[in-house]
């Protein structure tokens, strides 16, 4: 007990220094808490894919279409229970900056498949029923602030012309980390203007979602699929909604890996500002602890002690990073929310952010506890710091 | 009367332990920075040195990007028939009906599909791109399935080296050469015969005309004659201009994510400056009292703590340069987010690059060691001395 007062109380010897100290280490968590988020913000539309759902697409990229009419055959499959289709449209709205997901869907089968897509009712019916209507996320529709009833104009970038659209419903998600920043429409509005304009562009369609009745078949089925266009016009590569989401986040893979790295470097940036804090107080108070040997504590008590202090501070720092890393995240992604629709704490960054705290608290100590610890007394009484 | 500079670094060379863990921390804030401008600049000149100044690329209007856009056959012989375009020796003109669609193909490094963009070229495609070098096997032939490949992307994705087939869009095709386009953009392209393409694809479209002027100058009216013919719906750029605006979005997300890094970062390494310096004072309290006693200035006192921590800086600003010259060894190979392209790029430090970073390793000393300094400035002479 008295042991522990020592320790508390030498921690804070030297106020200034102390109080620095864990002020650099709650920045550096803070630092490491955001980027922890944006890496996790990534991969958002992978954890909220369903095992349920398969997208099926033009085997060759993306950005080649299938036909529509592969619909049919592809509810022939067994095991399928509902098929919906939709494109990336990629409009613009007023200018670039203002940039969003929009897509054009067959909107009955497309809210069915997404349960967790929650729209009002009678909202719904209005969406459904009116052609050149929209539905749009909740924080999308706070961003540029659109009401029920407003008339949006995109402008096509793959589809040219000036599309307008009257909002007619506004969802809400229903798990925390549905996306609620996307604007989706008619496919048939889409369709037949291009009937009009270039019919050798109508009746496709980007991609296929799937609904199927046993995720434990999903592979199955996904072959079962493919197989059926093998050799045609167009071949399909179909995978589960998660292998899908999980292949766009792996192309921007460099970007993450040095967004990984660096979360890791700023810890060393702290790492190096604790050390050198232990190392100075250690190398203040050699003639001290040598007394303290002299009055017969032993090596590792007082290793033990130089690591007590090192914790106290390094865990102060972290406990006030973390406990800030929250309410400072809300902030950022609420500034954010177009590059990042969904942008939460998760409990893995939390945990990994004591790990962290906790290596550099003992790390920072080893060498000067290693110090006290080794050094004769009568060397100790000698040096002068 | 100012003291020696020799007292503000040899005290520094007295402590080293406490420099080396102070000037780190500085030198990691330095390489971050560094780094994510580096890779900026380097995307930046990549895309830049993609397009030359006297072409002329024509797209439909609003699409923005190559993949995105579209021109029938029949708008695209309109194009190319405009008075501004050089003609060659043979008497055609200089420009070239391209198509470009995005296949998946797997990267070696992740075994992972990754967007390749293949180019349907024309037959003067080559002759408008003088970068592009053909350095292994030779260019394919018209009519055939033979296709060429970018130096990143034989290094790059897996099954693309000279010989080899790929399969897309329902056929193979066969790797009949490598070229080099040097630090471009098309070095990340495959090549081949642009109606091969559309078959396989089922197009019907081209995407691009890329149109060689007369000179510089003709490009005025060049762009007033195509956006002003009322049977096209078609924009033009410089392909410079094209290319820059292609690295726009990724740079800008680059340059802010370094930046707000930085910041954030520098802060830790401030405060560990903070800690010496304030330690570093601490420590000689007698001495500084003695100085004083000698004759030197509060002025000088505060100059010479600041000094010795401006060195304390400019040591890790040093450090962190040198670490991050290293990387000018290393190609960064992502997604471009705005043409959805595997690109790769290089690391590229300029002058400019290296002057910030060092700017910013002085700026970080200045700062952790301005409120220490002040401290030892303002001491009381009599004071100081009696702590002795």
């Amino acid at each position: 007990m008295f042991l522990i007062r020592l320790v508390v109380k030498n921690a804070f010897r030297h106020t200034l220094r102390s109080f620095l100290t864990i002020l650099g280490i709650t920045v550096a968590l803070l630092a490491f808490g955001l980027l922890r988020t944006v890496m996790d913000a990534w991969y958002i539309g992978v954890n909220a894919s369903s095992a349920t759902r398969l997208v099926t697409r033009n085997a060759i990229s993306m950005v080649v279409p299938l036909p529509l009419a592969y619909r049919e055959r592809i509810r022939a499959v067994q095991g399928v229970t509902r098929v919906s289709y939709g494109n990336w449209f990629g409009g613009v709205y007023i200018d670039e900056k203002n940039f969003f997901a929009n897509f054009v869907v067959d909107p009955e089968s497309y809210l069915a498949l997404y349960p967790e897509i929650l729209i009002d009712p009678a909202q719904k019916t209005a969406f459904l029923r009116d052609r050149k209507s929209a539905a749009v996320g909740r924080k999308l529709a706070e961003r540029f602030n659109w009401k029920l009833g407003d008339t949006v104009t995109l402008k096509g970038t793959i589809y040219p012309g000036e599309w307008e659209m009257v909002i007619r419903a506004v969802y809400d998600g229903g798990r925390p980390d549905t996306d609620v920043t996307t604007l989706f429409f008619h496919f048939d509005y889409l369709d037949e203007t291009m009937k009009k304009t270039t019919p050798s562009r109508a009746g496709h369609v980007g991609f296929f979602m799937i609904g199927i009745d046993d995720p434990d078949r999903a592979g199955e089925i996904s072959r079962a699929i493919d197989e059926t266009f093998k050799n045609s016009q167009a071949e399909t590569l179909t995978e589960t909604e998660k292998a899908f989401q999980l292949g766009f986040v792996s192309m921007s893979e460099a970007i993450l890996l040095a967004i990984n790295l660096v979360s890791y470097v700023v810890i060393l940036i702290i790492l190096a500002v604790a050390a050198n804090t232990m190392a100075m107080s250690v190398r203040e108070r050699t003639a001290e602890f040598a007394v303290f040997k002299t009055l017969g504590f032993k090596g590792p008590t007082i290793a033990a002690m130089v690591v007590g202090e090192s914790m106290i501070l390094s865990l102060a720092g972290t406990g006030i990073g973390l406990a800030l890393t929250a309410p400072l995240a809300t902030a950022f992604g609420n500034t954010l929310s177009q590059y990042f629709p969904v942008f939460a704490v998760s409990r893995q960054t939390i945990w990994l952010g004591l790990a962290a705290g906790t290596f550099v608290g003992l790390a920072a100590a080893a060498l000067p506890a290693w110090r006290v610890w080794e050094s004769p007394i009568a060397e100790s009484f000698r040096r002068i710091g | 009367m100012p003291v020696p500079l020799s007292y503000s670094y040899r005290n520094l060379l007295t402590r080293r332990l406490t420099t080396v863990l102070t000037a780190g921390g500085m030198a990691l804030v330095v390489f971050v920075f560094a780094a994510t401008l580096m890779l900026a600049e380097g995307l930046r000149q990549t895309l830049v040195s993609t397009g030359l100044p006297t072409n002329a690329v024509i797209l439909r209007k609003g699409s923005g990007t190559e993949v995105q856009s579209g021109i029938e056959r029949s708008q695209a012989s309109t194009m190319t028939t405009r008075p501004e375009i050089a003609v060659s020796a043979d008497g055609s003109p200089m420009a070239a009906r391209e198509v470009v669609v995005l296949v998946g193909l797997i990267k070696k490094s992740t075994g992972k599909v990754s967007n390749a963009t293949i180019r349907g070229i024309d037959v003067k495609s080559v002759a408008l791109r003088p970068q592009v070098k053909v350095v292994r096997g030779r260019e394919p032939r018209k009519g055939t399935s033979e296709i060429m490949v970018g130096k990143n992307v034989a290094k790059g994705f897996a099954g693309t080296d000279l010989g080899d087939r790929l399969r897309f869009g329902k056929r193979e095709w066969e790797v009949v050469g490598v070229f080099d386009a040097g630090n471009t953009g098309f070095s990340s392209e495959i090549w081949t015969d642009a109606d091969q393409v559309m078959r396989s694809f089922g197009r019907d479209a081209y995407s691009v005309v890329v149109a060689g002027l007369r000179d510089y100058g003709s490009y005025a009216a060049f762009q007033a004659g195509v956006e002003g013919d009322p049977r096209l719906t078609a924009e033009t750029f410089r392909e410079t201009r094209y290319y820059e605006k292609q690295s726009e979005m990724m740079a800008d997300f680059l340059r802010i994510l370094g930046v707000s890094l930085t910041v954030i970062f520098s802060l830790g390494a401030m405060i560990g400056a903070m800690i010496t310096m304030y330690s570093a004072v601490a420590n000689r309290v007698p001495e500084i009292g003695t100085m004083r006693a000698l004759g030197f200035g509060r002025g000088s006192i505060l100059l010479a703590f600041l000094a010795e921590s401006v060195f304390l800086g400019l040591l890790g600003g040093v450090m962190g340069l040198a670490f991050a010259a290293l990387l000018n060894f290393f190609t960064f190979s992502t997604i471009n987010f705005q043409t959805f392209s595997e690109l790769a790029f290089r690391f590229t430090l300029t002058w400019d690059i290296t002057f910030l970073g060092l700017g910013f390793s002085v700026f970080m000393g200045v700062l952790g060691g301005l409120p220490p300094a002040v401290r030892a400035a303002r001491m009381n002479i009599v004071k100081a001395l009696r702590a002795a």
